[in-house]
C-alpha cells in the first residue's frame, strides 16, 4: 500500500490504483471484522442464572462496511490521488487568507463588536435559552482571557507552561480567602489577587529559569499540582476539599444585583430579573479580557515584548545584546500569571464556590490546547480556538441529529470528548502550527509583511 | 598587578601601541573544562581603535577566549580588564581588583573586570558586543526588529520600564523613532535597507552575517568581537566585509576578530595574536606574525594546512625545507653525541618565549644536527642516513606530520613508520622539542598511528591522505606507505 501510495503519479489516479485501493480497503475491513468481533456482534447481558449472549450481526456488518467504504474513498481521493482533495482545500484556505490583507484585523473588529453586543443579541434571539447561552459566553470569555494570559508565556516568551492553572487557582483562592478573612469585596480583591498571582509567577519563575525544553514543562506541571495539593490538604486555612462557599458577588458601584430596593434593578427602575447579574458578569469578564488583549498588544510593541519574542528565538543572542534574560523571563511569568489571577478571581465570584477540584491539570491542558490550536502568539487565534473548543464541547451536549442516526439510546454527551479529540487530531494534521500561524511584526519601516510560521521558532519545550 | 602581568607577558613587539593604550587586557587567562585545558595562561592586549585578529588552527581555543571575554564562560583563572577612556588607568584597575567590585566609572573613564560580570552586563555596561560563529539571529523577527532588540536597554529606560509605555507616555514614541533611525543607519551601512521588513531567517547567508554585525553595532559597543565573520562568504562579500570593518574602526569602535580567512586577517589587522593549543605562540603586527616560524609550524604541521594559502608563509616553509635538505646527505649517526647547549631552545613554554627560536632550531639543524641534539631534552631517536630498501615511507600519512615536518624528520634520519613506532617517551620528548612541537606528538599519538601504518593498516587520517583530501609530500600516494 505504501509503495502504491508513493508511485501514484499517473493521470488523476494511477492505473492500478483501483485494485490497490480495493485491496487496501478490504484489508482495513478485515481488521475491523477481527478486532470488532467480540465487541460489536456479541453482547452479554445479565440474565437470571448467569450471562446471556445476544447477537447483533447488523452492527458488525455495518461497521465493516463503513470502514471499507471510508477507506476506499480516502484511498481514491486522498492517499492515492494525484492531487489529494485535502491539498486543494488547504490551498483554498490558505489562499483566501493571503488574498485579503486586512482579513485578520477585520475579523478581529467584527468579533469585538459581536462580543460587545452579545448578551443583548442572545436575549433578543434566544429568549428561552438566554441564561444558558450567556453562561456559556461567560465561560468562553474566561477561557479567552486565560488563553491570552498564557499566550504571553508560551506564545511570546516561548516558555512552555503546563501549570498555568496554578495561577488561576491562586487568583480564585486569593479572592475567596480575602473575602472570608477580611471581608473584601470583588473590586478590592481583584487587584490583590492579580498581584498575588504575579508574585507566585515569580516564585515559579525562579527555579525554572535554568531549565529548558522538556524539563521546563515537567517542573511547571509539578508546580500546578503542588498548588492544588496544598489547597487540598491545608484544611485549616483553605477548607480543603470542602472548598469555600459564600464568595461575595460583584457589585456595580455598590449596587447589588438583588431584588431589594437598593438593588440594581430598583435603582435604574427596571423590572428585576436574574439575567441582569449574568449580563453584568459577562461584561466584567469581557472588559478584563479586553484589558488583557490591549496590554498584550501594547507589550508586543514595547522593548520588553520584543525581548520576549527574541528570547523565544534565541536566548544566547539575547544575552549577547545585553538583555537580562532572567528578568525578562520573570516578567513574562509574572504578567501571564497576573492575568490568570484576574481570571481566577472572576471565576470565584461567578461560581460563589470554589474547591481544588476546579483546578486540575485538565484545565491547564485545555488552556494550553487553546493557545496551541489558535497558533502560538496569535491573539485572534486564541479567540477562535476558545469558541471552537469550549463552545464546541458544550454544543455537542445538545446536538440532536446524532441520535437520529444512532438511535434514541445514543447519548452525545458520552462521545463528546471522543469527537473533541478527533477534531484536535484533524486540526493538528492540517494546521500543525495552529489556526493562525503568521506573525505580525512589531515594528515596520516601509511595508508590513506577515512572517510565515516556518520562520518563527517555538521556544522551549515544544 | 597589570604592570607585572604585562612584563610577564612576552613582549613580542617593543613599545607596541596596543600595550600602551589597550581597551581590553586579557591577563593570565586559563580556562579548563574538566581535565582539558582549552586556554592556558594567555595574556594579550587589544589596542584602542585597532582591529585585532585572534588566529590559530582549529581547536586552538580562540572561541573559548571569546566566550571568556564576553562572559559566556567563567574563566578558571585570570583577569580580563575592559577600559573606557584612554590610558591604562592602572590605579583604578588595582583598586578594583582588590575591592571585589565589578566595575568603576568616572566621567569619561571606566574600568570593568569582565571575569566578574555576567554576559548581559558585559554587553550592557562594558559595551562589548559580539557575533557568533554559527549565526544567531532572531529568525522569526524582521531585520528591523532584530536591530531594535539590540537597543533593548535604552528603549527599556525610555519606556519607563514598561509602565510608561503601557500608559502611552510620549517619551517612548520619540525614543523608538531614534532607535529606528539608528537601525536604518546601520542597515544602510550594511546594505540591508531594502530587506528591513523581511524576516531575518529569509536573508541569504552573507546578508545574515552582515545583519549580525549591524545588530551588534546597534548596541553602541566600544569593543566589537567577531567570531569568524568571513566564514562562508564569497570573495566579493569578503571585500565588502573588510570595508565594513574598516568603517567600524573609523567610527571609534575597536574590533577583535577570530578569522580563518588570511586574506581578511592580513589585509585589515593592525595586530595579530596567534594561538595554538590554548597557548599564545605569536603576537605582533601582521608583518611580524607572518614571518614567525612557530606560526608557520603550527599551521603547516597539522592537517588543516589546506586552510593556509598565504604565499609568504609558503615561501617561508620552502626556505625552512631547503635549509634542511643538505643535512640529509651528510648525516652521520648522532644519537649518542652530546653537544653544548648552543641554542636557547628548550622544551615547553620557554620555547614560546623567543619569537624565532623555532626557525633558529631548524636552521641550526642544517649545520650540526649532531651537536644540537643535546640541546633538546630527552633522547634523540636512532636514525639512518638513508631510507631502507624500498624507499622512505610517506610520513605525512601520520596525522600531525606535514610536508615540512617530514623533511625535518628525514633530516635526523627518520624515514620509516617502524622507526616512529619504536619511539619511547624520551625520544618523543626530543622530537617534540626538535620540531618545536612540545606535547603535540603525544596528543596526536604519532607512535600509535605509526604502529598501525607500519603493520600495513590504515588510519582514518591516512585514508584521507591517500584519497587526496589532505595535501601530502607525494603527488599520488595511493600506496604512499611503500612508495
Amino acid at each position: 500500500m505504501a509503495v502504491a501510495q508513493r508511485t501514484g503519479l499517473g493521470a488523476a489516479i494511477e492505473p492500478n490504483a483501483y485494485a490497490a485501493s480495493l485491496k487496501d480497503a478490504a484489508m482495513a475491513a478485515f481488521l475491523v471484522a477481527v478486532l470488532g468481533f467480540f465487541f460489536l456482534p456479541l453482547r452479554t447481558d445479565i440474565a437470571p442464572g448467569g450471562l446471556a449472549i445476544t447477537y447483533r450481526w447488523p452492527i458488525w456488518v455495518a461497521a465493516i462496511l463503513i470502514v471499507f467504504g471510508g477507506r476506499l474513498l480516502l484511498n481514491l481521493f486522498v492517499f492515492k490521488a494525484r492531487k489529494p482533495i485535502t491539498r486543494t482545500i488547504g490551498e483554498q484556505m490558505s489562499g483566501s487568507s493571503l488574498r485579503v490583507p486586512g482579513l485578520g484585523r477585520a475579523l478581529g473588529m467584527a468579533l469585538f463588536v459581536f462580543a460587545a453586543i452579545l448578551p443583548f443579541f442572545i436575549t433578543a434571539v434566544f429568549p428561552a435559552q438566554q441564561r444558558q447561552f450567556i453562561d456559556l459566553a461567560i465561560l468562553i470569555m474566561t477561557y479567552i482571557m486565560l488563553g491570552w494570559g498564557l499566550n504571553i508565556v508560551v506564545g511570546l516568551a516561548g516558555l512552555l507552561d503546563l501549570g498555568y492553572v496554578a495561577f488561576y487557582a491562586v487568583g480564585a483562592y486569593s479572592f475567596a480567602l480575602l473575602a472570608e478573612y477580611f471581608g473584601l469585596g470583588f473590586w478590592m480583591a481583584l487587584p490583590l489577587a492579580g498581584i498575588l498571582a504575579a508574585f507566585w509567577g515569580v516564585i515559579l519563575g525562579f527555579p525554572v529559569l535554568r531549565l529548558r525544553g522538556d524539563y521546563l514543562a515537567i517542573v511547571t506541571l509539578a508546580f500546578g499540582e503542588i498548588i492544588r495539593i496544598v489547597l487540598l490538604n491545608w484544611y485549616e486555612f483553605t477548607n480543603g476539599p470542602d472548598g469555600i462557599s459564600g464568595i461575595p458577588k460583584p457589585t456595580l458601584f455598590g449596587l447589588e444585583f438583588t431584588r431589594g430596593d437598593d438593588g440594581f434593578a430598583a435603582f435604574f427602575g427596571l423590572e428585576y430579573s436574574t439575567i441582569h447579574r449574568f449580563i453584568f458578569l459577562y461584561y466584567i469578564i469581557f472588559v478584563l479580557a479586553i484589558i488583557t488583549n490591549f496590554v498584550t498588544i501594547r507589550l508586543r510593541k514595547l522593548p520588553v515584548g520584543r525581548a520576549w519574542e527574541a528570547l523565544r528565538e534565541d536566548e544566547i543572542a539575547c544575552r549577547s545584546l545585553g538583555i537580562n534574560t532572567t528578568n525578562t523571563k520573570l516578567t513574562a511569568f509574572a504578567i501571564g500569571a497576573m492575568f490568570g489571577g484576574f481570571a481566577g478571581s472572576f471565576f470565584a465570584t461567578r461560581q460563589g464556590f470554589i474547591s481544588p477540584e476546579s483546578f486540575t491539570f485538565l484545565e491547564s491542558a485545555i488552556i494550553l490546547a487553546i493557545v496551541v490550536l489558535g497558533g502560538l502568539g496569535s491573539q485572534v487565534g486564541v479567540v477562535i480556538a476558545s469558541v471552537v473548543m469550549i463552545g464546541g464541547i458544550e454544543l455537542l451536549r445538545n446536538i440532536g441529529f446524532l441520535s437520529q442516526i444512532f438511535g434514541p439510546d445514543f447519548d452525545p454527551v458520552q462521545y463528546r470528548m471522543l469527537i473533541f479529540g478527533l477534531a484536535m487530531v484533524a486540526i493538528m494534521v492540517w494546521k500543525p502550527r495552529g489556526l493562525i500561524t503568521t506573525r505580525n511584526p512589531s515594528a515596520v519601516l516601509k511595508e508590513r509583511k506577515k512572517i510565515g510560521a516556518d520562520m518563527v521558532s517555538q521556544g522551549e519545550g515544544h | 598587578m597589570t604592570g607585572a602581568a604585562l612584563a610577564a607577558a612576552p613582549a613580542m613587539s617593543d613599545g607596541a601601541r596596543w600595550d600602551a593604550d589597550p581597551i581590553l587586557s586579557v591577563e593570565h587567562l586559563t580556562m579548563r573544562f574538566g581535565g582539558l585545558v582549552a586556554v592556558d595562561d594567555l595574556s594579550f592586549n587589544v589596542g584602542r581603535g585597532d582591529i585585532t585578529a585572534l588566529i590559530g588552527p582549529n581547536g586552538a581555543g580562540k572561541t573559548t577566549v571569546f566566550n571568556c571575554v564576553t562572559g559566556f564562560y567563567k574563566p578558571t583563572e585570570g583577569r580580563i580588564v575592559m577600559r573606557h577612556g584612554a590610558g591604562l588607568q592602572q590605579e583604578t584597575v588595582n583598586e578594583l581588583t582588590d575591592s571585589g567590585l565589578r566595575w568603576r566609572a568616572s566621567d569619561d573613564h571606566a574600568v570593568f573586570l569582565l571575569e566578574r560580570m555576567p554576559d548581559f552586563e558585559i554587553a550592557h555596561k562594558a559595551k562589548v558586543a559580539r557575533t557568533f560563529q554559527n549565526i544567531r539571529l532572531f529568525g522569526g523577527m524582521t531585520v528591523l526588529e532584530n536591530l531594535l532588540v539590540a537597543q533593548h536597554n535604552e528603549l527599556m529606560v525610555a519606556s519607563g520600564f514598561t509602565f510608561g509605555g503601557i500608559l502611552g507616555l510620549p517619551g517612548y514614541r520619540q525614543a523608538q523613532g531614534e532607535a529606528i533611525d539608528r537601525a536604518v543607519y546601520w542597515l544602510e551601512r550594511t546594505n540591508l535597507i531594502d530587506r528591513a521588513d523581511d524576516p531575518a531567517g529569509d536573508l541569504p547567508y552573507g546578508a545574515q552575517r552582515r545583519l549580525e554585525i549591524a545588530r551588534a553595532m546597534c548596541t553602541g559597543p566600544h569593543l566589537l568581537c567577531l567570531d569568524e565573520p568571513a566564514a562562508g562568504l564569497n570573495p566579493r562579500e569578503s571585500t565588502e566585509l573588510n570595508q565594513l570593518l574598516q568603517f567600524i574602526r573609523e567610527t571609534g569602535t575597536s574590533v577583535l576578530l577570530i578569522e580563518h580567512d588570511m586574506g581578511v586577517v592580513m589585509e585589515i589587522s593592525d595586530h595579530i595574536v596567534v594561538l595554538d593549543y590554548g597557548v599564545k605562540i605569536s603576537d605582533g603586527s601582521a608583518e611580524f606574525v607572518r614571518t614567525d616560524a612557530r606560526v608557520i609550524a603550527a599551521y603547516l604541521g597539522v592537517d588543516d594546512e589546506a586552510e593556509i594559502d598565504v604565499p609568504e608563509i609558503k615561501a617561508d616553509v620552502k626556505e625552512v625545507v631547503e635549509h634542511a635538505k643538505p643535512v640529509k646527505a651528510r648525516k652521520p649517526r648522532k644519537a649518542a653525541s652530546k653537544a653544548t647547549s648552543a641554542s636557547s631552545s628548550r622544551a615547553g613554554s620557554t620555547a614560546r618565549k623567543s619569537p624565532s627560536s623555532g626557525k633558529k632550531a631548524s636552521k641550526a639543524s642544517t649545520q650540526t644536527v649532531a651537536k644540537e641534539a643535546g640541546t633538546h631534552p630527552g633522547k634523540q631517536p636512532a636514525g639512518s642516513a638513508k631510507p631502507g630498501a624500498g624507499g622512505a615511507d610517506n610520513l605525512t600519512r601520520i596525522g600531525g606530520i606535514g610536508p615540512a615536518n617530514e623533511k625535518k624528520l628525514n633530516a635526523v634520519g627518520i624515514w620509516h613508520f617502524s622507526q616512529i613506532a619504536s619511539w619511547k617517551k624520551a625520544e618523543v620528548e626530543w622530537i617534540g622539542s626538535y620540531l618545536s612541537f612540545p606535547g603535540r606528538i603525544e596528543r596526536e599519538d604519532w607512535v600509535k598511528q605509526a604502529k598501525a601504518l607500519a603493520a600495513g593498516k590504515e588510519t582514518a587520517f591516512s585514508r584521507r591522505v591517500d584519497s587526496g583530501k589532505v595535501p601530502s609530500s607525494r603527488a599520488s600516494t595511493r600506496k604512499g606507505g611503500k612508495a
